[in-house]
């Protein structure tokens, strides 16, 4: 008993991991370590992987081949289980229970529980204690999903796209409490398409497409991967593809009269545009963010 | 050690299984379309029924009133029903609700859900006998005496075992939006084939025929018998025989059902 709780035993281990599903290999030999006390962010597009690669780490999908340990056990082992907390994409639950029942319901599964309106309040569910959790909104739900996954006060928590559907208010509010426990040395692994929130929460981030590891960084470093700036500006004319053809441009996204470019020679870049008489409006360069490395690591750089 | 112990412990099961039946308990009482049925619709149909020929002798020259005979009948027919469409349905709604994938994800054991849900049921169903036979007493003036009364009880719930494992199993192989209807199909002509609503003599031939072999038959005659109107012909020591076989072949059909539930989700 006494070697689970040493802090060198990994949170969750993925050693060579593949998942198929018939057909389609949703994880493709995936190995990473999870220490105790990591906030680790999984990032990649819809059907990248994400999702699959938690349910491995949960035990609530085996692994096709190579092996999955959560704190050094199956993640099927029930001490292994008393550790984590979850919020999971598409699950349900009982709509008849008031809020403060199912919460207390769920801190009988764990040894050590925080109190019922201790985990209530820290998801923001004061108010809503008493109501059934059918009457709650999607936003609140999702709240509801986090206190269910913090009152057992785990070790470590896997968060599923937490903040979809939250409100402003609600998030903020979130992404506090994700912080505060990660500063207690909570292990939090999380999927996001926020990329601004794993930007301001993960120390780690773990990039995955078509079922691989394709990056494995902190959030600079991994920004620091595409060598390039943002450029941004408006146009007075709405603008055209032909504009654009044959700049070293690394992608390009154009919305009504926003045009925002990426690209390793701004300057080769904005010199072309001036002399192809685009007239330009409110230009920012800037270095690149989380977003735009993902989306250039995740289409291989290619620009239609 | 010890602080380690705390945070590598399991949570203590009987705890677990009390808050658990708590909340699988309130889960099918604040869902009227079954708490109501499943509680009120015995006594309705023994309104219905029973109450206008209560006193009456079961048969020209019997001790035994119409009103208890069918008082019997109707408790198994209320605590089979809970059974069957408490399990079945709401486990059809939770998979539908995916409420078995965050499930999954605790340290919840299976046996402790399950049990819990059973013990949930149980208690339903021990509701709707008594309402029932309360019912019976005061509007129809059926009066059974304490030891018949406890037989009847005894004998109904454990008669209601078996039939959890058929809602089980009905819940794992049924749909979220096929499940009412497919255990109301299977369950309803079930309790008129087994002679709970009108004699067997009244019915067809080919019912009279298959009769014999169905659970709730054999489960009849144990709650005839346990107010004093037993059935001609076998001793009830062959009908309590189909009811240990039946549970046996509900629970393992369950037991398939669920694995292969799990297999495809978890796989």
């Amino acid at each position: 008993m006494a070697t689970l709780g040493r802090v060198s035993t990994p949170a969750a281990e993925l050693v060579n991991a593949s998942k198929r599903y018939g057909e389609v290999e949703a994880v493709r030999d995936v190995s990473f370590v999870i220490e105790p006390g990591e906030v680790v962010a999984m990032l990649g597009p819809n059907g990248a992987g994400k999702t699959t690669s938690i349910s491995l780490m949960l035990g609530t999908r085996k692994p096709t081949s190579g092996t999955v340990r959560l704190f050094g056990l199956d993640p099927n082992d029930r001490r292994a289980r008393s550790r984590i907390g979850v919020m999971l994409q598409e699950s349900g639950v009982p709509g008849v229970l008031r809020v403060e029942e199912i919460v207390d319901l769920f801190r009988s599964y764990y040894p050590a529980p925080l109190p019922t309106a201790q985990a209530i309040e820290m998801a923001g569910l004061e108010e809503k204690a008493r109501s059934l959790v059918k009457d709650l909104s999607g936003g609140q739900h999702q709240r509801l999903y986090f206190a269910l996954a913090i009152c057992g006060d785990p070790d470590a928590l896997f968060l599923d796209e937490p903040t979809v559907g939250m409100d402003v208010e609600g998030r903020r509010r979130f992404l506090e409490e994700i912080d505060a426990l990660a500063t207690k040395g909570r292990t939090v692994v999380l999927t996001t398409h926020y990329l601004e929130e794993a930007d301001q929460l993960a120390r780690r981030v773990i990039v995955i497409d078509h079922g691989r590891v394709i990056a494995d960084a902190t959030p600079a470093a991994i920004k620091a991967r595409v060598a390039g700036k943002r450029v941004t500006f408006s146009t007075a004319a709405p603008p055209e593809e032909s504009q654009f053809a044959g700049l070293p441009l690394n992608s390009k996204q154009i919305e009504d009269h926003r045009v925002r470019l990426l690209t390793s020679e701004p300057e080769e870049v904005l010199r072309e545009l001036f002399r192809r008489g685009v007239e330009i409006r409110d230009l920012e360069v800037a270095g690149a963010d989380l977003e735009e490395a993902f989306v250039a690591m995740t289409h291989h750089g290619a620009e239609k | 050690m010890s602080v380690a112990a705390v945070r590598t412990g399991t949570a203590p099961l009987l705890p677990m299984l009390a808050t658990q039946s708590y909340a699988e308990f309130v889960k099918l009482f604040r869902v009227p379309a079954f708490s109501v049925t499943s509680i009120v619709l015995p006594s309705m149909f023994f309104a219905f029924i029973g109450l206008g020929q209560a006193k009456e002798p079961l048969f020209p020259g019997s001790t035994v009133t119409f009103g208890a005979y069918f008082l019997a009948s109707m408790a198994l027919y209320g605590v089979a029903n809970v059974m069957v469409l408490g399990f079945g349905i709401s486990l059809a709604n939770e998979r539908g609700q995916k409420q078995d994938l965050l499930m999954k994800s605790t340290p919840l054991p299976a046996p402790v859900y399950f049990t819990a849900k059973a013990l949930s049921a149980l208690a339903i169903a021990l509701i709707s006998i008594v309402v029932l036979g309360l019912f019976a007493a005061i509007a129809g003036g059926v009066h059974l005496n304490a030891s018949q009364l406890l037989t009847l009880g005894v004998r109904a719930m454990l008669c209601s075992i078996p039939f959890i494992g058929l809602g089980f199993a009905l819940g794992y192989l049924a749909g979220p939006n096929s499940a009412p209807a497919v255990t109301n199909l299977i369950y309803l002509p079930t309790a008129f084939a087994s002679g709970l609503f009108f004699p067997l003599r009244l019915l067809p031939n080919f019912l009279q025929n298959i009769a014999p072999y169905l659970p709730l038959y054999r489960a009849a005659h144990l709650v005839w018998d346990s107010v004093g109107a037993p059935t001609e012909g076998e001793s009830i020591s062959t009908d309590w025989l189909y009811i240990a076989g039946y549970t046996v072949a509900f629970f393992l059909l369950a037991l398939w059902a669920y694995r292969r539930d799990q297999g495809k989700k978890f796989n």
